[in-house]
């Protein structure tokens, strides 16, 4: 703001340009114990998807040992019913959960995101039909429509992360399209335009920066929700198939052999839990960071 | 009021038009051949079968006609029919109706129950311990899978306790106490997501009530604490919690898949997925749709609870 006051008394009028929420966000987070927690939870699974070859202490797939091992030993989890590392299995599925989760929510930020600036910069007659395909998409329970696209594309990662994907575009293109159609109608873009600034430029330096903090904060909660609905899909048997490691996997064919050892099924479920309580307390302190009204302790 | 539900109303027909058009396109998103894929792979067609089941499907028709077609039997009730049992799907649906309405019903009930007092006390002592663990356990309650909750729970009353809920389904008008003993930790792990949910909410709202100019009148008047919480700041705080209920039904009928099939009760959601599961899609469909359906009609329910409770939304 500064910038602009000080040309502006020169006589060189040029518009506001948005501080960088991305650092002021990160200062936040580190600041707030709550968010550091969640930041150190995430990060732990981070280091645990990158590192997985070098920390995995046996192979995801192989079966070295004797079915259904109790925790300790060589297998410090224990091992699952065709002999392989309960551990393995659980760092090589993170991989499996970030890879969804990235991808997912990706697809969904792309689709939601391109739809919601569209939406609000044409306005009019493009701005109610998307926004009506959005209203009819938020009509279906989201877990449900996920399993039903997952059912009829057919069982895989792939179809997972483009069901998931598909699902929570809509959530995106909302979050999008209202901070989007306020700053459209601010000064600073309307001199933007008079000064011959075309639609990419108006979007990348004046939109995106601004409309930056709810989408973070959305993407950060929709990654949770996104590694939840492929551990759900993969757990009904219509996410990632055997042998390939994912924590739903793990849980759902683990489930049957519970009563004879437990950990089969108890450890991939707290990987889960862990990760998405990491994810829910970085996207609480976003929220409580970046809303003055919560930053009073509202929440 | 009268004018408000006819405008929720008007806008509720293209709702559903669009939920029945894209249940509809999902179901012609089949890979392959459709026929094939309904059959099976085990059935060998002769070309007039095949041409008989594609008439049967409405899959002869180009897609706007078949959309047509099938809107008109589907506002006459008819869903269709089974693939696998050849039954009605409407009949179908009906029956396991019950099951899915009792156990979204108790789940809301339990955790409307506890979340309302303690998110009320976590506002009222905010910062104390009790917030602090009220906050601490929401947080965990949003994290925690359900179906891992589901399954943690049959672990430990089976391992620990020697009790293992019944898998047949036990109906409520045969024996209550067993039906209630069934639902037990099929509602505790709905419910679950639920009370964290409902319990930030009313802790957030009720803080937002307590911060406004008439709870400071009511005090200043000389009310006792109690009365100023209970019928100045507690009856407006929980008005906009009532529209968590209505989103929360999504929540409870996507759950419910999942539940139901961990503990082998034949409601809507088992339906639906083993509908996947047997390749029944005119099931999958009818489920589908149905679901929606409900949760549109639902959340207006809640919404039109909401502008009668606050005239503020209703003329806005």
């Amino acid at each position: 703001m500064a910038t602009g006051t000080a040309q502006a008394v020169k006589g060189a009028w040029v518009p506001h340009r948005p501080r960088n929420p991305f650092a002021e966000m990160a200062g936040h987070l580190v600041r707030h114990p709550v968010g550091l927690t969640g930041i150190l939870l995430v990060l732990l699974f981070i280091v645990l998807a990158i590192a997985a070859p070098l920390i995995a202490p046996f192979d995801p797939v192989a079966q070295p040992s004797k079915r259904l091992l109790p925790p300790g030993g060589q297998h410090l989890l224990g091992t699952d019913e065709f002999g392989r590392d309960v551990l393995s299995r659980i760092i090589y599925g993170s991989r499996v959960s970030f890879q969804v989760g990235v991808i997912s929510v990706g697809i969904a930020l792309f689709l939601g995101g391109a739809l919601g600036l569209i939406s609000a910069y044409y306005l009019g007659l493009v701005d109610s039909l998307v926004m009506r395909v959005v209203d009819i998409m938020f009509a279906f329970p989201t877990i449900i429509l996920i399993i039903a696209i997952s059912g009829v594309l057919g069982a895989s990662m792939t179809t997972a992360m483009i069901a998931i994907g598909i699902v929570y575009a809509p959530i995106f293109a909302r979050i999008v399209r209202a901070p989007t159609l306020v700053v459209m109608q601010q000064q600073y873009v309307e001199g933007a335009r008079a000064f011959g600034a075309g639609w990419l430029r108006i979007m990348l330096r004046y939109v995106l920066p601004n409309i930056a903090a709810p989408v973070i904060i959305q993407t950060t909660l929709s990654f949770s929700t996104a590694i939840l609905s492929e551990a759900t899909l993969s757990f009904l048997g219509l996410g990632t198939q055997p042998p390939d490691p994912s924590w739903g996997t793990m849980l759902g064919s683990g489930r049957k052999f519970m009563e004879l050892a437990p950990w089969v099924a108890v450890y991939p479920g707290l990987a889960i839990a862990l990760v998405v309580l990491g994810l829910n307390l970085m996207g609480d302190a976003l929220r409580d960071a970046l809303d003055p009204r919560l930053r009073r302790g509202l929440t | 009021m009268g004018r408000y539900l006819l405008r929720r109303l008007v806008l509720l027909i293209p709702t559903l038009l669009g939920i029945s058009a894209l249940v509809l396109v999902l179901m012609r998103l089949l890979p392959g051949d459709a026929v094939d894929i309904l059959v099976g792979p085990e059935l060998v067609l002769g070309p007039e079968q095949r041409k008989a089941l594609y008439r049967l499907f409405g899959l002869d028709a180009p897609i706007h006609i078949h959309y047509f077609n099938w809107l008109i039997e589907v506002l006459q009730g008819n869903l269709g029919l089974s693939v696998r049992t050849a039954q009605p799907i409407t009949k179908v649906i009906m029956q396991r109706l019950p099951i899915t309405i009792e156990l979204a019903l108790l789940a809301s009930a339990l955790a409307w129950v506890i979340a309302i007092p303690l998110g009320v006390l976590s506002a009222v002592r905010r910062n104390g311990t009790l917030d602090f663990v009220a906050h601490i356990s929401g947080l965990i309650g949003l994290s925690v899978p359900n179906f891992w909750l589901a399954t943690m729970l049959l672990l430990v009353s089976s391992l620990y306790l020697g009790w293992q809920p019944s898998l047949i389904w036990i109906s409520p008008f045969k024996d209550l106490l067993a039906n209630l003993q069934q639902m037990l930790l099929p509602v505790l792990s709905l419910s679950a997501v639920l009370m964290a949910v409902v319990m930030r909410m009313m802790r957030s709202s009720m803080l937002e009530v307590l911060g406004q100019d008439y709870i400071r009148t009511a005090r200043s008047k000389g009310l006792r604490e109690q009365a100023v919480l209970a019928r100045h700041a507690f009856k407006n705080a929980a008005i906009p919690v009532i529209t968590v209920q209505g989103i929360q039904v999504g929540y409870l009928l996507g759950g419910a898949v999942v539940i139901e099939q961990i503990f082998g009760m034949p409601g809507i959601g088992w339906t639906i997925l083993n509908g996947i599961y047997q390749r029944d899609y005119p099931v999958v469909q009818g489920g589908v749709l149905f679901v929606a359906v409900a949760f549109v009609l639902v959340n207006l329910l809640v919404d039109l609870v909401y502008a009668y409770l606050d005239p503020r939304i209703r003329y806005d």
